[in-house]
C-alpha cells in the first residue's frame, strides 16, 4: 500500500520535474524566437530617424505565457488525457442516456432567442442594448443565415461554392435598387430578392454543372468577384462604390419606426429610441433564420434533399438510379442562393446603404469556415460556430481590459484574422469533421441512430 | 446444340437487342461489332477474359458510355421500344427501366441502409411530392407515398436479409452485405432489365451462393431479367440460362452453359492452347461452324 503510494507521489513529483525542465525550454524558444520581433522595434521620428525601442516588457510577458502554458500542458493537461484515455478504453460502451438538455436542445434555444431582446433590455437599459441586439443578435443571426443557405449547396450537395457572397449582394442590390427605383415595399421584394438570387444561382449552375472539385470552387470564386466587378463598375444603376444609401427601412404592418407621431414609439406610447427597430429587425431576421432551417429541415426528409445528400456521397450511383444530377445540382444552387437573397435583403434593410465593399471573397470565405467548422450538413452545428466565430470578433471589441496589459495602443480586433485562423486551425485539429461531425439520418425503420461522421462524405465539387 | 440455340431464338422474346455494337476509345477498339440478344426473363451471363471490354459493353448499355456504332434496344413487357444509346444514363434507369450495379461497389455510404434505398425511389418520390413544392406544404400524398416507397425498401431488405442493418450507415456494412444491398437498391428503382457487374466478385462461397438464391428469387417473384457479368463459373453455370462469351471486344460464342463450356473457342481463350495444337482447334471450330450454318439453312 504505502509502496503504491511512494510510487504515485514519485510519479507526480517526476512529471513536475520534467513539467518544469519543459516549461523552461519552452520559455528559451520564446524569447529566441521573439526577442527581435517583440523585444526591440524600430520607429521613425521626426526626421526620419531610426530609433530603436525597447519592449523588454512585452517579450518577458509572451516569455512568460509561453512558460506557463507549457507547463500547465505537461502537468496537468497532457496526464489528465492520458487517464481519461484509459479510462474510456477500461469502460465498457455504456449507452448514453441522453439528458433532457440535449434532447430538446433545438426548442431551448429558440425559446432563448426569442427571449433574448426582451432579457437584454432589462439587463442594460434601453440604450445599452442596442449594442447587444444588433451587434451580436442581428449580426450572428445573418451569418446563421447565410450559412444555413450555403449549407444546402455544400454541407448536403457537396457543391463547394467559394462565390456564395455574390448571392447575398443580388439580394441586398435587389432590395436596395427596386426600392429606390420603385418604391416597392420591404415586403414584397423580400420574396423578390430571393426569386433573382435563386435565378442567379442558376445562372451560375448551368456552366459550372460539368465542373467538380476544386474546378468548381474556382469558377463560382470567379462568378462571386464578376458580381462585385459588376456592382462596382455599372455606376449608372448601382453608383459603384459609393454604394446605394437611404435605403426604405422594413415597416411592421405598415407602422414605421421612427420619430414621426404615427411611429411605433408614439403609438405604444413608448420614449423615442431608435431599439424598437432593431429589436423588430432582431426577431425579423429570427424569423427567417427559423423558416431555412424549417425549409432544410424538411427538404432533407424530401426526395430531393436524400437525392442531394445521395449526390455529396457518389455522383455515378446516382445517375445508375434514374436521377436527374443536373436537376438536383440546379436546385441545390438555386435554394441556397434563394436564402443567400434573401438574407442580404435583409442586410440591405438593415444597414440602410449597401456598398460592393460588404461583398468581398472574405466573406465568402467567412460563411464557408462557417459551414465546414459547424460541421457539414449539421444546422445546430452550424448555429453554434456561427456564434463563435462572429460573436467572438464582436468579443473583441469589448475587450478593453486588455489594454491595461499591452499598452493602451493594443487594439484587439486588429488581431482578428489571426485568431480566427488559430481557432480554426484547433478546432479541425480538435474536431476534423466540424462541432458536430455525425450526421442524422432522415429516415429510420427502428431507431434513429446518427451516422458517424467517418462515413459521411465531402463531396466531390 | 446449334439447333437448340437457334429454337431459342425463335420462340423467346428478346428484352434486350445489341446490334453491331462498336466502342473505340481513340486507338483502341474496345469492342468491335458485337451484338447478341438477352431474352425476357432469363438470367443472362456475359463472361470473358480480364480486358475483354464486357464492362465497357455493360457501361453502353447503361448510357454511361455513348457506343461509337451500333443500336441497343430495350423492348419492355409492355412493348414499348427505347434505343438506349440515344437516352441519356438517368433516363434510362428512369424510362427505359434498365437498372445497374457496378463492379467497384457504388454505396451512399454515409447515409443508412434504408436511406438508399429510398433514394432508388427517387422519380417516384419527386412525382408523389409534386416535385417537392406539395411535399414541402404537407400534402397527404407525399406521406401515403413515402410509406408505400418504405414497405417496397423493407421488401427488398428481407429478400437482400439486410433487415437487422437497416438503421446502420451502409459504409458500415461488410463487404457482402454491401453487394446485395446494390442489388436490393438496383431492384428498388422497378427495372425490367437488371445489369449486375460482377456481384459475386469478393465473396466467399456461402456468400456467393447466397447471391445466386438472392438472384434466382429476383426472376421468379418479379420477373426481372438479369443480365450479369462474372469470373465466379459456379455463379456463371448455375443459375445462367444464357451466355455470351467475349474476347478483345469480339463475341466468340453465345448458347446455353453446356454449350460454350464446351466450346473449343472458348477453352482456348481462356486456357490458350499450346502451338501445335492450334491447328486442331481451327479444324475443330471449323467444323462446328460449318454444321451450324447447316441446320441455320
Amino acid at each position: 500500500m504505502a509502496n503504491i503510494a511512494s510510487t504515485t507521489a514519485s510519479a507526480g513529483t517526476e512529471v513536475t520535474a520534467r513539467a518544469l525542465r519543459e516549461s523552461v525550454f519552452a520559455g528559451l524558444i520564446t524569447l529566441g524566437l521573439f526577442v527581435l520581433f517583440v523585444g526591440l522595434k524600430t520607429d521613425q521620428n521626426i526626421r526620419n530617424e531610426l530609433i530603436l525601442t525597447q519592449r523588454w516588457g512585452l517579450l518577458a510577458i509572451f516569455v512568460i505565457i509561453a512558460m506557463v502554458g507549457r507547463f500547465l500542458m505537461v502537468a496537468y493537461v497532457q496526464p489528465r488525457l492520458a487517464q481519461r484515455k484509459a479510462e474510456k478504453a477500461a469502460a465498457p460502451e455504456v449507452a448514453k442516456e441522453e439528458s433532457f438538455f440535449s434532447r430538446n436542445f433545438s426548442t431551448i434555444a429558440i425559446a432563448a432567442l426569442i427571449l433574448y431582446p426582451p432579457v437584454i433590455v432589462a439587463l442594460t437599459g434601453v440604450q445599452g442594448s442596442l449594442k447587444w441586439v444588433d451587434n451580436f443578435g442581428i449580426q450572428i443571426l445573418i451569418y446563421v443565415m447565410l450559412a444555413w443557405g450555403l449549407n444546402i449547396v455544400v454541407g448536403l450537395a457537396g457543391l463547394l461554392d467559394l462565390g456564395y457572397v455574390a448571392f447575398y449582394a443580388v439580394g441586398a442590390y435587389s432590395y436596395a435598387l427596386l426600392s429606390t427605383y420603385l418604391g416597392l415595399s420591404f415586403w414584397v421584394l423580400l420574396p423578390v430578392a430571393g426569386l433573382l438570387a435563386a435565378c442567379w444561382g442558376v445562372v451560375l449552375g448551368f456552366p459550372v454543372l460539368r465542373l467538380r472539385g476544386d474546378y468548381l470552387a474556382i469558377v463560382t470564386l470567379a462568378f462571386g468577384e464578376i458580381i462585385r466587378l459588376v456592382l462596382i463598375n455599372w455606376t449608372e444603376v448601382t453608383k459603384g462604390t459609393f454604394g446605394v444609401s437611404g435605403i426604405a427601412k422594413a415597416t411592421l404592418f405598415g407602422i414605421k419606426f421612427d420619430a414621426s407621431k404615427d411611429g411605433f414609439a408614439a403609438l405604444m406610447g413608448l420614449p423615442i429610441s431608435s431599439v424598437y427597430y432593431k429589436i423588430f429587425l432582431f426577431y425579423l431576421i429570427l424569423g427567417l433564420c427559423l423558416i431555412t432551417a424549417f425549409v432544410t429541415i424538411r427538404m432533407r426528409r424530401m426526395p430531393i434533399g436524400r437525392a442531394w445528400e445521395a449526390l455529396r456521397e457518389d455522383e455515378i450511383a446516382c445517375r445508375s438510379l434514374g436521377i436527374n444530377t443536373v436537376t438536383t445540382k440546379l436546385t441545390a444552387f438555386a435554394m441556397g442562393a434563394m436564402f443567400g437573397g434573401i438574407a442580404g435583403s435583409f442586410f440591405a434593410v438593415r444597414q440602410g446603404f449597401v456598398s460592393p465593399e460588404s461583398f468581398v471573397f472574405l466573406e465568402s470565405a467567412v460563411i464557408l469556415a462557417i459551414v465546414v467548422l459547424g460541421g457539414m450538413g449539421s444546422l445546430t452545428g452550424i448555429a453554434i460556430a456561427a456564434i463563435v466565430m462572429i460573436g467572438g470578433t464582436e468579443i473583441l471589441r469589448e475587450l478593453t481590459f486588455m489594454k491595461l496589459i499591452f499598452g493602451p495602443n493594443f487594439t484587439p480586433e486588429l488581431y482578428r484574422m489571426l485568431i480566427f485562423g488559430l481557432a480554426m486551425v484547433v478546432v479541425m485539429v480538435w474536431k476534423p469533421r466540424g462541432f458536430v461531425g455525425s450526421r442524422e439520418p432522415t429516415a429510420f425503420l427502428r431507431e434513429r441512430k446518427a451516422v458517424s461522421g467517418s462515413f459521411t462524405k465531402e463531396g466531390h465539387g | 446444340m446449334a439447333l437448340e440455340t437457334t429454337t431459342m431464338t425463335m420462340t423467346q422474346d428478346p428484352i434486350l437487342k445489341v446490334e453491331h455494337l462498336s466502342m473505340r476509345f481513340g486507338g483502341l477498339m474496345a469492342i468491335n461489332d458485337f451484338s447478341f440478344e438477352a431474352y425476357r426473363g432469363d438470367i443472362t451471363a456475359l463472361i470473358g477474359p480480364n480486358g475483354a471490354g464486357k464492362t465497357t459493353v455493360f457501361n453502353c448499355i447503361t448510357g454511361f458510355y455513348k457506343p461509337t456504332m451500333g443500336m441497343i434496344t430495350m423492348k419492355q413487357q409492355s412493348g414499348k421500344e427505347y434505343l438506349l444509346e440515344r437516352l441519356p444514363d438517368f433516363e434510362i434507369t428512369k424510362h427505359a427501366k434498365v437498372a445497374r450495379t457496378f463492379q467497384n461497389i457504388r454505396m451512399f455510404s454515409g447515409m443508412t441502409v434504408l436511406e438508399n434505398l429510398l433514394v432508388a425511389q427517387h422519380n417516384k418520390l419527386m412525382l408523389a411530392s409534386g416535385y417537392t413544392v406539395l411535399g414541402l406544404l404537407g400534402f397527404p400524398a407525399y406521406r401515403q407515398a413515402s410509406r408505400e416507397a418504405t414497405e417496397l425498401a423493407k421488401h427488398w431488405l428481407e429478400k437482400a436479409s439486410l433487415m437487422d442493418r437497416a438503421d446502420d450507415p451502409a459504409g458500415d456494412l461488410p463487404y457482402g452485405a454491401q453487394r446485395r444491398l446494390e442489388i436490393a437498391r438496383a431492384m428498388c428503382t422497378g427495372p425490367e432489365l437488371l445489369c449486375l457487374d460482377e456481384p459475386a466478385a469478393g465473396l466467399n462461397p456461402r456468400e456467393s451462393h447466397a447471391l445466386n438464391e438472392l438472384l434466382q428469387g429476383i426472376r421468379s417473384d418479379t420477373g426481372t431479367s438479369i443480365l450479369l457479368i462474372e469470373h465466379d463459373m459456379s455463379v456463371v453455370m448455375e443459375i445462367s440460362d444464357h451466355v455470351v462469351v467475349l474476347e478483345y471486344g469480339q463475341k466468340i460464342s453465345d448458347g446455353t452453359p453446356d454449350f460454350v463450356k464446351n466450346d473449343p473457342r472458348v477453352i482456348a481463350a481462356y486456357l490458350g492452347v499450346e502451338d501445335e495444337e492450334v491447328e486442331q482447334v481451327i479444324e475443330q471450330i471449323e467444323e462446328i461452324e460449318g454444321g451450324q450454318g447447316g441446320t441455320k439453312q
